[in-house]
């Protein structure tokens, strides 16, 4: 932590820093895939209720870093810290002990399988015999469905019929019907045309309101503005530096992607 | 049929915003599988073509009593290579697995266990140890193999190809490359003729898989109207029903019409120092073997559509990745299903060994291929993720009725092979253009 400048010193006082512990705490993350240093010296922090941006071009090390989180990437050293206790994420059965959900770019479900196998999919709801009970997570499915996305009407069949908007809300769907305490989202618009990339806008407001803690990805920058209370640049796996999106330009931003410093802060 | 009266009643619920055209609304109605439909409509034409073609000896009691206990070997491997490919494995050593799980079995009971334990030929304890030792082979080896390809990632191709040379050598090695026979008495009941229910226990059987067949579907629909779905109309579920009652009950039916021969009887008779009845009569009725095929398929269905096993196996093969983020411990889910493709094996060495009432080294030969042949003919998609047991075992099915239709009909051997051949490779283009028309994967 102490290698890094604090992101919070930066601009007026954060409220949600007056005393409150993080709910996710990354610190000096490192990892190495043959001789690249894919994250390199990473310490990030996110609070109950906030929304925290990754930029960065591709290769950047945004994705590898969030999988470190999410248990599918074992990190070279670091910690991982939530609520103020050393966490030991080893694999996604881990992440989700932490409630950590994760949302991926590659959208990740059974295409063959319909959408509440795929909802309960690692944590089926199963009858006193031990059998799957398909009846129950359908009846799950269709009310949460009901509140994110109340066009969503195929039910039955494989999610490989869905539409990209419809596959987004089946993987909306699973974080938060688990109650999901912190939420990684990988381009969870990228594949989404206006109207769904709006309900996924909305989506994430509530969620937030709710306390949630959002990590999320992206490369569109004016999007990230409207969504995120701070976003963290990185390049070439290291961070190079994390603002509140009021104290920044989407200028600021851009060259801080590209160049890999902040403007203001070296004129400072 | 109770086509005529059912058809009226269609109409009406027709014309509510249906969104599929009218013409074909009766069959949506039933809510049938049109794979399922096609299969059967498939092994349907193959038997008429067949008893036309053998002047009506294809379709006698005798034959389809043949016909079932010739499938039943091949049918229940088939099952268990669903799994195995629809995790997107291949399991090439089925053949040769068989050949020492049967090996091991007929030494069991004819030397081991009578030389070292002291067990007299004949004890009552015999079959049932030897079944018991050669369940644990199978699972214990296909178990292996599984961990080799799910944690040392070597490609199941590759490990079973290795498989397919050494199990049928080992099973040569530890019978020295003997037949071994004849096999116990009771064991040999497992291989159809020489152990079926007759008549009176088959129609109890038959009675039974019916009751069951209607309260597990009844139950199924309270379920989902307790949840508020909706659920097709009530004399949509009646005639399913009727199909599945009819088809279970005429089943039993045409095998209840073989009847023992009278000299069978009579030796039968003889041997218990009894004289004959003028004019007694018995029926073979359903073959063990035949009943635990369809136990195989029921336990295997249920696990395939109702347990987190199954949700898995099926998970993995469409996504791995997705499964893997999911929390599935997708290595260890290999290991499982190669051990259960093992344990399907050894029943399979059961049924086939105690057919030919005896162990000799080249059982199971190629049982490879018309076990992949028969997963994949029943609708089984080798890029992963698709498949259904039943389908397997229709597959296996047809693929014998082929087989054995050729063969009465008189079809040179190098043309029969050509056929079944053929046949594959069509099966999997009528699934491929069915699959687009659909719109699924």
């Amino acid at each position: 932590m102490d290698k890094q400048p604090d992101p919070r010193a930066s601009g007026a006082p954060d409220p949600r820093a007056s005393g409150a512990t993080p709910l996710v705490e990354l610190k000096d993350i490192r990892i190495a895939f043959g001789g690249v240093q894919a994250v390199d010296g990473v310490s990030l922090d996110l609070y109950p209720g906030e929304v925290v941006g990754l930029l960065g071009h591709n290769g950047a090390g945004k994705s590898t870093l969030i999988k470190i989180l999410s248990g599918a990437y074992k990190a070279d050293s670091g910690e991982i810290w939530i609520n103020g206790e050393k966490a030991s994420i080893h694999s996604p059965r881990d992440a989700r002990r932490y409630n950590i959900e994760t949302i991926y770019q590659t959208l990740a479900l059974a295409d063959n399988l319909d959408a509440a196998s795929n909802l309960f999919l690692g944590r089926e709801i199963v009858t006193r015999m031990g059998f799957v009970d398909d009846a129950r997570q359908e009846a799950e499915t269709r009310k949460i469905m009901a509140r994110l996305n109340p066009n969503f009407r195929k039910l039955s069949e494989p999610v490989s019929a869905l539409s990209g908007g419809q596959r987004q809300s089946v993987a909306i769907a699973r974080a938060v019907y688990f109650n999901a305490r912190i939420l990684i989202m990988d381009e969870p618009t990228a594949a989404l045309g206006v109207h769904e990339t709006q309900m996924v806008a909305d989506l994430i407001q509530e969620l937030k309101a709710q306390g949630l803690g959002i990590f999320l990805i992206s490369h569109d920058t004016r999007e990230m503005m409207e969504l995120c209370d701070r976003v963290s640049v990185m390049k070439n796996g290291q961070l190079v530096g994390t603002e509140r999106v009021e104290d920044v330009t989407e200028d600021d931003i851009l060259s801080m992607i590209i160049m890999g410093k902040n403007p203001k802060r070296d004129a400072a | 049929m109770s086509d005529t009266d059912t058809v009226p009643n269609a109409a009406p619920s027709g014309q509510r915003p249906a969104d599929k055209a009218p013409a074909r609304s009766f069959l949506n109605q039933l809510e049938l599988d049109l794979r399922l439909l096609g299969m059967v409509g498939a092994f349907i034409i193959v038997c008429v073509v067949f008893n036309v073609l053998t002047d009506g000896r294809f379709l006698t009691p005798r034959n389809i009593f043949n016909l079932s206990i010739q499938t039943v070997s091949v049918a229940i491997m088939a099952t268990g290579m669903v799994f195995i490919i629809v995790t997107r494995h291949i399991d090439l050593s089925v053949g040769a697995l068989l050949a020492t799980a049967s090996a091991v079995m007929a030494m069991m009971q004819t030397r081991w266990l009578p030389d070292m334990m002291g067990l007299p030929l004949g004890h009552a304890a015999l079959p049932w140890l030897s079944i018991f030792a050669g369940l644990i082979t199978g699972a214990v080896i296909g178990a292996f193999q599984g961990w080799l390809v799910g944690y040392l990632t070597i490609p199941a191709f590759i490990v079973t190809l290795g498989g397919l040379l050494i199990w049928r050598n080992v099973g040569w090695y530890i019978t020295s490359g003997q037949t071994i026979g004849p096999l116990d008495e009771t064991f040999q009941a497992f291989g159809g003729i020489n152990g079926t229910l007759g008549a009176q226990w088959s129609w109890i059987a038959g009675l039974l898989a019916a009751v069951v067949a209607v309260l597990a579907l009844w139950s199924a629909r309270r379920n989902k109207i307790g949840h508020g779905f909706r659920v097709k109309p009530i004399w949509a579920e009646a005639v399913v029903m009727a199909i599945i009652v009819g088809a279970i009950l005429g089943f039993v039916a045409i095998l209840n019409a073989y009847e023992i021969p009278s000299r069978v009887l009579a030796r039968d008779f003889a041997a218990r120092g009894a004289e004959m009845p003028e004019g007694f009569t018995a029926s073979y009725g359903i073959p063990y073997s035949v009943l635990l095929l369809i136990a195989v398929a029921v336990v295997m269905t249920v696990i395939a559509r109702k347990t987190r096993l199954g949700r898995y196996i099926f998970a993995t093969g469409g996504n791995p990745d997705a499964a893997e983020l999911s929390g599935i411990n997708t290595r260890l889910l290999t290991v499982k299903v190669f051990a259960i493709m093992g344990t399907l094996v050894a029943i399979s060495a059961v049924v086939a060994s105690a057919r030919l009432t005896n162990h000799s080294n080249d059982i199971g030969t190629l049982d490879e291929l018309r076990v992949i042949a028969a997963a994949v003919i029943g609708g089984t998609a080798l890029s992963g993720g698709i498949g259904t047991i039943y389908g397997a075992i229709l597959g296996a099915l047809i693929m014998q009725s082929l087989q054995s239709g050729m063969a009465m009909v008189g079809v040179d051997a190098p043309l029969q092979n050509m056929v079944v051949g053929t046949v594959l490779v069509a099966a999997v283009l009528i699934d491929i253009i069915y699959r687009r028309r659909v719109g699924g994967k």
